[in-house]
């Protein structure tokens, strides 16, 4: 994982809300907002963002994805870092743009490479944010789910971080953590036997931790565990850290 | 956007016994794996990355390292053949064999002669070629093919092995204890051992400076092999080649620690040369085939890191696809990860008939982090997929990505969309006529749709007092 090493930590950024969250997870994206601000984070949200363009580059149309790139490109223009509530739309701006242009490579796209970060690795690594004083009403068990696009990042020790400080929480271990969920975008329609499998798995392995709180940097990941649980009839619990951090401040303000 | 991927459609199909034996066997490899680095080094990522870059480094000279090791190897007076294709080393092997009038061999486990399928080539001329690695003569007994790098009968559980032996006369009757299995297994290629005129290995690694051979195994069957015969043909990949001996200290290491959780695998042979006059024992020739087969197109091409693997199927038996599909399901001779880069490229024109191993992936990253030489696998699946739809490769059951392309820069439709696909939570999506819809739903409910109800959030904030507008909850569990 080509991670950038020298972005902007301004208290000014660009939020890229993310495809998922402007069709269905508009909570996440308002608990970013919120979480930043109270930071003392000016957030600005440019209109025209649509999507980081993943689904035509993991499908191997660069053509179409390198477009989508142009456009964020030019959407998110600038100097300031660029936040990304989801590990996996972040390291597309920062790996997957690098490779799909690595033959013609493009300055607009690797700027917005160098300056975009995963929301909870800006918080903790970028503004230096290393405890939350949150708390939970009573002891919770939070079972996080490591998502595979932030491998070789500082998400995931950033979100242990944070939630192993807030009071009253515990993350607990589960077995076969490293593994995927299943989910892989257009992997999970293209391979939906493997991908309901591995989905499945994952769910087993969490769900004997009996946590209180599935937590995860991506609502993609969520996204598919929950709706295979459902359907499986064994629903979960499910927050994006960001929301856990939101609400468990606003519970004991 | 009709088929459904082949390996998908094979993972269905197997039977659970089967994904059991997979999925249980190399999940506890994995286990292996981790605990041993990490308790034997305080950042086992360093070592992995010290031997990417001699891979990288030995790749890049490559013709310079492969002078050196042939003169390396014939000062040991072994004898050096150069077999540019799959014919050539299949060839080549059986004219060494002929011309010395052999007709009984033992082989020891070697990924390259599975890819040039050289044990029905010698057997169709007459040669009886024996598998004496446990798993591989398992397989030969069945006709089967690997499905495993290092474990070929991982697909396979005890029972069926006792049936196997008790069917081929191996044993009188069924015993599916895997000490006795092991032993009659044990009884009856001792015997072929003696007989036997040559031996025929792969190479594990070679080095250039010295021109030794290495092969390592926990039989000890090629060791067992060399001891009666006259001949050794090593059949060796020309990326097998490391610069000196000192950088055998470091893939030794990571070699036996990444494929079986072992520090050092059981027998770690070291060959200068064949047998001189001190030695009681041995072959009195040896010859190396060093084998490209297509292996210098791979190093053309953007794919080249590769060719750094070592074969030690820790990326196999991490990967929650190979745990799902087994190695059978790629149809080729490396299956998982390593394979779903490398069969394709090294079918070379027949590409596009492995075209869709690339695809086989929710590109989780787990190869790459548990590779011993850290090659990029992701990346390079990504860009096989690239290189198919560059080469219009037809490619049933993919998306279309030109409709997504148009909506995702138009900012204005894509609003729209939003917005409007909000219609969707009030539709029977359950039985809309859409394959990919239907595949999700299949298995999984979709979350409710707010599409455009985190801008209007936005817009109202930045209209209000900040603070002031109610921010949506989405239910906790759904």
């Amino acid at each position: 994982m080509a991670v950038p090493t020298q972005r902007p930590t301004d208290r000014k950024v660009l939020l890229m809300a993310t495809c998922l969250c402007d069709a269905f997870y508009d909570d996440v994206a308002c608990a970013t907002v919120e979480i930043l601000e109270r930071l003392g984070v000016e957030v600005l949200f440019p209109e025209d963002q649509t999507c980081c363009g993943q689904p035509a580059f993991n499908s191997g149309d660069w053509k179409a994805s390198r477009q989508v790139a142009r456009h964020a490109a030019k959407v998110f223009a600038g100097d300031l870092p660029v936040i990304v509530p989801s590990g996996s739309c972040a390291a597309m701006h920062f790996h997957g743009h690098k490779l799909q242009f690595e033959e013609c490579p493009e300055p607009a796209v690797d700027s917005l490479a160098n300056r975009t970060w995963e929301l909870i690795d800006f918080i903790v690594n970028g503004l230096g944010i290393t405890a939350w004083e949150g708390a939970f009403d009573a002891p919770t068990r939070l079972a996080f789910h490591r998502s595979c696009h932030t491998r070789g990042t500082d998400t995931g020790e950033a979100v242990t971080t944070l939630l192993s400080s807030i009071r009253h929480a515990e993350v607990v271990p589960f077995g076969q953590q490293d593994q995927c969920c299943g989910f892989g975008g257009t992997f999970s329609v293209t391979f939906p036997h493997i991908s309901g499998r591995m989905g499945s798995l994952k769910l087993d392995h969490i769900l004997d931790q009996q946590p209180d709180l599935l937590v995860s940097a991506d609502m993609s990941c969520l996204m598919h565990l929950t709706g295979l649980a459902r359907v499986q009839g064994r629903p979960v619990p499910h927050r994006h850290v960001v929301q856990v951090l939101r609400d468990t401040l606003t519970r004991n303000p | 956007m009709t088929g459904r991927q082949p390996i998908d459609t094979y993972a269905r199909a197997i039977s659970e016994e089967k994904q059991h034996s997979v999925s249980s066997g190399s999940a506890s490899s994995t286990d292996k794996r981790y605990s041993i680095l990490h308790q034997d080094y305080a950042d086992p990522d360093a070592l992995r990355r010290l031997a990417s870059r001699i891979k990288d480094h030995t790749l890049h000279h490559l013709d310079r390292y492969l002078e050196q090791a042939e003169a390396s190897l014939q000062r040991n007076g072994a004898r050096v053949h150069f077999a540019d294709s799959a014919d050539d080393a299949r060839d080549t092997v059986l004219s060494i064999l002929r011309e010395r009038g052999i007709t009984r061999l033992t082989k020891s486990k070697s990924m390259a002669s599975e890819e040039i399928h050289l044990n029905p080539h010698l057997i169709e001329h007459g040669i009886e070629c024996l598998e004496s690695d446990l798993g591989e003569f398992i397989i030969q007994l069945d006709d089967d093919v690997p499905s495993h790098i290092v474990r070929p009968i991982i697909h396979k559980n005890r029972r069926e092995i006792a049936n196997t032996f008790r069917r081929e006369g191996i044993a009188e009757d069924y015993n599916d204890d895997p000490a006795t299995i092991t032993r009659r297994a044990r009884v009856f290629l001792r015997e072929k051992y003696m007989q036997a005129e040559a031996v025929i290995t792969g190479g594990n690694f070679i080095s250039a400076e010295s021109g030794r051979l290495v092969l390592v195994t926990n039989e000890g069957n090629s060791r067992f092999g060399m001891a009666p015969s006259r001949v050794h043909v090593a059949l060796v990949g020309i990326e097998k080649i490391v610069p000196t001996d000192a950088d055998l200290g470091v893939f030794l290491n990571l070699l036996g620690r990444s494929a079986t959780g072992q520090q050092l695998t059981v027998y770690t042979e070291f060959i200068s040369g064949p047998r001189d006059d001190s030695q009681p024992s041995g072959p009195e020739e040896l010859h190396v085939v060093l084998m490209n087969n297509g292996r210098t197109d791979v190093l053309a091409s953007n794919c080249r890191e590769i060719l750094r693997c070592i074969r030690c199927s820790a990326c196999q038996n991490v990967c929650p696809v190979y745990r799902q599909a087994s190695g059978h399901a790629y149809r080729a001779t490396y299956g998982g990860p390593v394979g779903a880069v490398l069969s394709p490229l090294l079918a070379g024109d027949r590409f596009p008939e492995l075209a869709d191993l690339p695809k086989a992936s929710s590109l989780c990253g787990a190869c790459n982090e548990v590779c011993p030489v850290d090659i990029p696998i992701p990346d390079l699946l990504l860009r096989l997929r690239d290189k198919a739809k560059r080469e219009h490769v037809p490619q049933p059951g993919n998306l279309p990505m030109a409709p997504f392309a148009a909506l995702a820069t138009s900012p204005s439709l894509w609003r729209t969309a939003m917005t409007m696909s909000k219609a969707m939570n009030h539709l029977p999506l359950q039985v809309a006529p859409v394959r990919p819809l239907q595949d999700w739903l299949g298995q999984r409910s979709l979350p409710e749709w707010h599409g455009g109800d985190f801008r209007k959030w936005m817009k109202q904030r930045s209209g209000e007092d900040r603070g002031t507008a109610e921010a949506p909850r989405n239910a906790e569990v759904s």
